[in-house]
């Protein structure tokens, strides 16, 4: 089975719930938008991500109702350098999207969901652990799976896999 | 007064720390830590080829290793576009309804210990003992399988092995009866367990809960019927739904799951289709011994992959699967090389922890317990 190219433009994928809610909205509010392997990836400026998040949860027609995770990825030695990355679930619809934001190296900070989902907040403190990214209005955004006096950030790319000896 | 629960406590099922902030017998304030058993699985499996993180996936949830195999191969072959033979699938799905029971079972007898009920523990672990022989038939270990590989599976089930797990599955409904009748009925469990740690559908959405946890308190989610993957979508099946959200609609959720899967098992082996049972795709999987014996071809493959790996075209995927906990879900990121740029899990009982303080604040110590254990947490998939 040979894999079909991703598409890109937009005018294709705008049937697609999630896409049409968000270009209804606000046509700023996404950067741009990937179908690939049968998913659906939109890029969101940094400032959308919160209120963007609360318009797909109460989707009238397909809420996407369940924040199935948030993680992120590091291109070292790219800028920028972060991608923030939430999936989200549709539990009536059975659909699902993936939105992104992409942050520089230098200070890393996004608004916090948790507003939204009350669920994002363990997610949200293990991306601030691993990664060193902020979540701006995050109740309690304190080190989750590594040690309280940890230095560094072990799942960035800079960090060596045996850690500093 | 704040008490510290664990990390050193049997029925915390590992090392989960809670503090709690109580007031005489009554909670105010419930604050899970965690972290004990972090390892960095996630850091590891950037340093390995594609092939080499399947034993790793074993070891984040060691009561559900399959589930786990599944989810990450699943991932994997998404990303290369791989298409495996329906053997592989319907064997992967049974293995993977075999889990299923394997986990609920300890999950039962723990659960019902940490409770009091001390018989069912010794009953639940006589059935897992003869899941686990059959893992061992089939894989040759007993808990960290990595039966499941890219591509397939690894080898042909032994001679037998069918045989065997038609009479374990016939045999099987009659003992869910003997675990029923100890508990479901017993005046003692049902003071323990019904409106204790109740936790309505709304809370359990807004705070990512999936699996079980979610469909006792009533919402209709289960991802091998909505998003089938695997060839479950040949399958019939039940998905056993709760109403109140309490400790003992998540019991009878799995109690009812415990049927429901050994359902499925009957039905793949009664559907097992002939064929081969890894994918033709000689760059990725490796080749059988006897034709590296006598072709060149196979020989140079074999070499290629176990030395260099192999390529994965550039991209990103997020696969779920229904782990007995919920949603488990894997997101697999490439850049074109022969090893995974980013490979995240998404654990579900890392997500339904957070449940935890909703349930318990408000309620007495006591029952702290029966949530914990209603949750079904497995400490090894929460770190990782």
């Amino acid at each position: 089975m040979a894999l079909a190219p991703a598409i890109t433009d937009l005018e294709q994928l705008k049937d697609h719930p999630a896409l049409a809610r968000l270009l209804a909205w606000d046509a700023a509010a996404v950067q741009s938008a990937k179908f690939d392997r049968n998913e659906l990836t939109v890029y969101i400026p940094k400032a959308a991500i919160r209120e963007a998040c609360a318009l797909l949860r109460d989707h009238r027609d397909c809420p996407f109702n369940l924040l199935s995770d948030i993680t992120c990825v590091d291109w070292y030695p790219n800028e920028p350098r972060f991608e923030v990355v939430y999936h989200l679930y549709s539990i009536s619809k059975k659909e699902r999207v993936r939105l992104k934001v992409k942050l520089d190296g230098e200070s890393p900070v996004v608004d916090s969901v948790t507003s939204v989902w009350r669920g994002a907040n363990y997610f949200e403190r293990e991306v601030f652990d691993l990664f060193g990214v902020r979540f701006s209005g995050h109740p309690y955004l304190r080190r989750i799976l590594m040690p309280e006096d940890w230095e560094g950030h072990p799942l960035r790319k800079d960090y060596p896999v045996e850690g500093y000896r | 007064m704040i008490l510290n629960m664990g990390p050193q406590h049997p029925s915390t099922h590992g090392v989960l720390r809670v503090l709690l902030e109580i007031d005489g017998e009554n909670i105010v304030r419930v604050m899970p830590d965690i972290g004990y058993l972090h390892t960095g699985i996630e850091k590891t499996c950037e340093a390995k080829f594609y092939q080499q993180v399947v034993p790793l996936t074993d070891r984040i949830d060691y009561l559900c290793p399959m589930t786990n195999n599944l989810c990450y191969v699943l991932a994997v072959e998404k990303l290369l576009g791989l298409e495996i033979p329906p053997k592989a699938q319907w064997l992967r799905v049974m293995l993977n309804e075999l889990t299923r029971i394997n986990s609920h079972l300890v999950w039962l007898g723990t659960h019902a210990m940490d409770i009091g009920a001390m018989t069912v523990l010794l009953y639940c672990f006589r059935e897992r003992e003869d899941i686990l022989r059959l893992f061992e038939a089939v894989s040759g270990q007993r808990m960290m399988t990595s039966y499941f590989r890219i591509g397939g599976v690894a080898l042909e089930p032994p001679l037998g092995f069918f045989e065997r797990v038609k009479e374990f599955a016939d045999r099987f409904p009659s003992k869910v009866d003997e675990y029923e009748n100890l508990l479901t009925g017993n005046p003692i469990w049902k003071l323990r367990t019904k409106d204790v740690a109740t936790i309505s559908a709304e809370d359990a959405i807004a705070l990512s809960a999936t699996g079980p946890t979610l469909r006792a308190s009533g919402v209709d989610i289960d991802l091998r019927r909505d998003a089938p993957y695997s060839g479950y979508d040949n399958f019939k099946f039940n998905v056993p739904l709760g109403k109140n959200g309490d400790v003992f609609d998540r019991y009878m959720c799995r109690v009812k799951e415990l049927r429901e899967s050994i359902g499925i098992v009957k039905q793949a082996l009664e559907g097992m289709p002939q064929g081969p049972i890894k994918a033709d795709a000689p760059k990725v999987v490796l080749p059988d011994r006897e034709k590296m014996k006598t072709q060149m071809e196979a020989l140079i493959y074999h070499f290629k992959i176990v030395t260099e790996g192999f390529s994965v075209p550039p991209g990103e995927v997020y696969q779920a699967v229904e782990s007995p906990r919920g949603e488990m879900g894997y997101y697999v990121v490439s850049d074109g090389t022969a090893k995974p740029y980013r490979v995240h899990m998404r654990s579900a009982c890392f997500a339904n922890l957070q449940t935890l303080p909703t349930m318990c604040e408000g309620h007495l110590l006591a029952d702290v317990i029966a949530a914990i254990g209603s949750i079904d947490i497995v400490l090894g998939e929460i770190d990782r």
